[in-house]
């Protein structure tokens, strides 16, 4: 005789595996296995067809790190890196402190500086390809203004990343800023009424309540801010192609144009891995040491 | 006084911002109505003499059309299979207890580790392997595949704060799990079926990498492939290129100040509040 417990055992068991399967096939046969898969065809030379069959050992990956334009690449990760923590960061987080005090205009501000963030980064760097011609543009009209023949800054080998550098502020500062004021809005209103009996000014408030208060919203943008730059690629493509002579890649257009349209599977996966372990190093620090104390919320 | 002052500067500020933020944004979509001596003498002004061609022979372009409908047939298919297998995903994670609930729920976070282009070429093969080269399964499967991770995550967050009572209640009464999920999860998370729809669409809509990839039939083209082709084809004919990137910032930018709540709960709160 079966149980009304009995039945519940097997309405659980059945619901586990119903409603599993179904996510955990496509993300183990989709992401997981993939990725172990780069590891393995990375050493290889391979072309994708048949089996792979000729293993060259870490050859891939020594070739890599000799090449110049792969560790140019390296490089311009670094630097939409370093220009996105070092100055994009802390000016969302100014301009998300001037705006989320009850300042007149507030939410039109918000949603201006938002919008960028919604657009198709193709249609993005786009806008920014024309603004940057120095026959048509904004750029071209400004020198014009001052009776100057215009600069093709995308052309130029040391305009091109500036030029790219700006696209990216314009375009992501403004998830930042909307990530710390849903951060601020967070903050009880009695703490900061307290301080304002206090006699805290705006500014101190800013430096001893609200920033610290926010440290663990500012970690969760750092975190998307390192993993968003490293896989930078839909702006590169319609503003310089990687171009001129190379000098602008990020490392998934380097392995876009020298792995995926050569399909070179052995050598592209070797790409691959290298932005794999920068992710893994950086998540690995940040579980470290980032995230130690909402881990402890959390479980 | 002071603090007049000081706003005043505030104010400057912002305005300044505003603008470097709208001008581009203006300058394409009046630049799609300018004929191409006037984009070189006259790149910020209205249009002296409106050319509405650039847009209208879009809109007669079937192409345009075609790119559009493969587009949303992505982001559709990619969003309806994201919202049910993450939602009965988390569901099981939120309220059944089982040993490996713990394990299986970090084994998905772990994938919002995984840089998608670690995957490009092992993935491409596997699509193709599977035959799936040359239809829309190329693209929505693995889009389906990375969307998986974050909804989850805003899924169980959403599910674990439903009052218990009545889960068990419903328990109580002879309700089997499926059963509760179907009648009163799924019913009760509006709000966040809402906001898991709106970023895996936008996701989808403006995805480039996966589809330049995987599809190789002109026939099959999302739009922003569509886009960087039309590039291709009028180098610095900006007048038709700014009509298409017009044509394709409207809608964008409806959306956003329809759906607006949404999104940004889904890029802030969710992620904040967890």
């Amino acid at each position: 005789m079966r149980s009304a417990k009995f039945d519940a055992l097997l309405s659980r068991y059945y619901t586990i595996i119903i409603f599993l399967i179904p996510a955990l096939t496509i993300f183990t046969l989709f992401v997981v296995l993939p990725i172990g898969e780069a590891a393995y065809y990375s050493f290889f030379r391979w072309n994708g067809y048949g089996a792979p069959e000729k293993f060259v050992g870490l050859k891939n990956y020594e070739f890599l790190f000799k090449n110049r334009v792969f560790i140019m690449s390296l490089k311009n990760n670094f630097y939409i890196i370093a220009i996105s923590l070092f100055v994009q960061l802390p000016f969302a987080l100014l301009i998300a402190l001037m705006i989320s005090d009850k300042l007149r205009g507030a939410a039109f501000f918000r949603t201006v500086f938002f919008l960028p963030f919604i657009l198709a980064e193709i249609v993005t760097a786009l806008i920014w390809a024309y603004i940057y011609d120095g026959n048509y543009g904004l750029v071209a009209a400004i020198w014009g203004f001052f009776g100057a023949e215009a600069p093709f800054v995308l052309g130029d080998k040391d305009w091109a990343l500036v030029a790219i550098l700006i696209v990216i502020f314009w375009k992501f500062f403004g998830i930042h800023m909307m990530i710390y004021i849903a951060g601020l809005q967070a903050i009880s209103k009695e703490v900061l009424e307290a301080a304002k009996v206090d006699g805290a000014g705006p500014i101190t408030t800013a430096f001893r309540i609200k920033i610290p208060m926010l440290i663990p919203t500012i970690k969760l943008s750092v975190f998307l801010s390192l993993l968003g730059s490293l896989q930078l690629f839909d702006i590169i493509m319609p503003l310089t192609g990687g171009g001129p002579s190379n000098v602008t890649h990020s490392m998934v257009s380097y392995l876009y144009y020298f792995g995926v349209m050569r399909m070179k599977v052995g050598f592209g996966s070797a790409v691959g891995v290298v932005i794999f372990l920068i992710c893994l190093f950086i998540a690995i620090g940040y579980q470290r040491t980032l995230m130690r104390d909402d881990n402890e919320n959390k479980f | 006084m002071k603090t007049n002052f000081r706003t005043y500067y505030l104010y400057l500020l912002l305005f300044f911002l505003a603008g470097v933020i709208i001008i581009p944004l203006y300058v394409s979509v009046m630049g799609g109505f300018k004929h191409t001596g006037e984009l070189r003498t006259n790149s910020l002004g209205l249009p002296i003499d409106w050319k509405f061609e650039n847009y209208t022979s879009l809109l007669i372009n079937s192409d345009f059309w075609l790119f559009l409908w493969n587009s949303t047939v992505y982001a559709v298919g990619t969003t309806f299979f994201v919202v049910l297998f993450a939602s009965m995903t988390a569901f099981v994670f939120a309220h059944v207890k089982f040993a490996a609930n713990k394990f299986l729920y970090n084994y998905f976070l772990l994938g919002l580790m995984f840089p998608f282009a670690t995957a490009i070429l092992p993935l491409f093969l596997r699509v193709r392997d599977f035959g799936l080269l040359g239809t829309s399964w190329a693209v929505i499967i693995p889009q389906i595949a990375f969307g998986l991770g974050f909804s989850i995550i805003l899924f169980r967050g959403f599910f674990r704060q439903m009052p218990k009572e009545i889960f068990e209640a419903a328990v109580c009464d002879g309700c089997s799990y499926t059963q509760f999920y179907f009648r009163f999860t799924l019913p009760l998370s509006t709000p966040i079926l809402a906001t898991v729809s709106v970023i895996t669409l936008t996701g989808s809509w403006n995805n480039y990498l996966l589809p330049l990839i995987m599809i190789n039939d002109e026939s099959l083209y999302s739009w922003p492939m569509g886009i960087m082709v039309f590039r291709g084809e009028y180098f610095t004919d900006w007048g038709k290129i700014l009509a298409y990137v017009s044509l394709t910032l409207v809608p964008a930018v409806v959306f956003f100040f329809t759906l607006q709540k949404y999104i940004v709960a889904g890029l802030t709160g969710g992620a904040v509040k967890e």
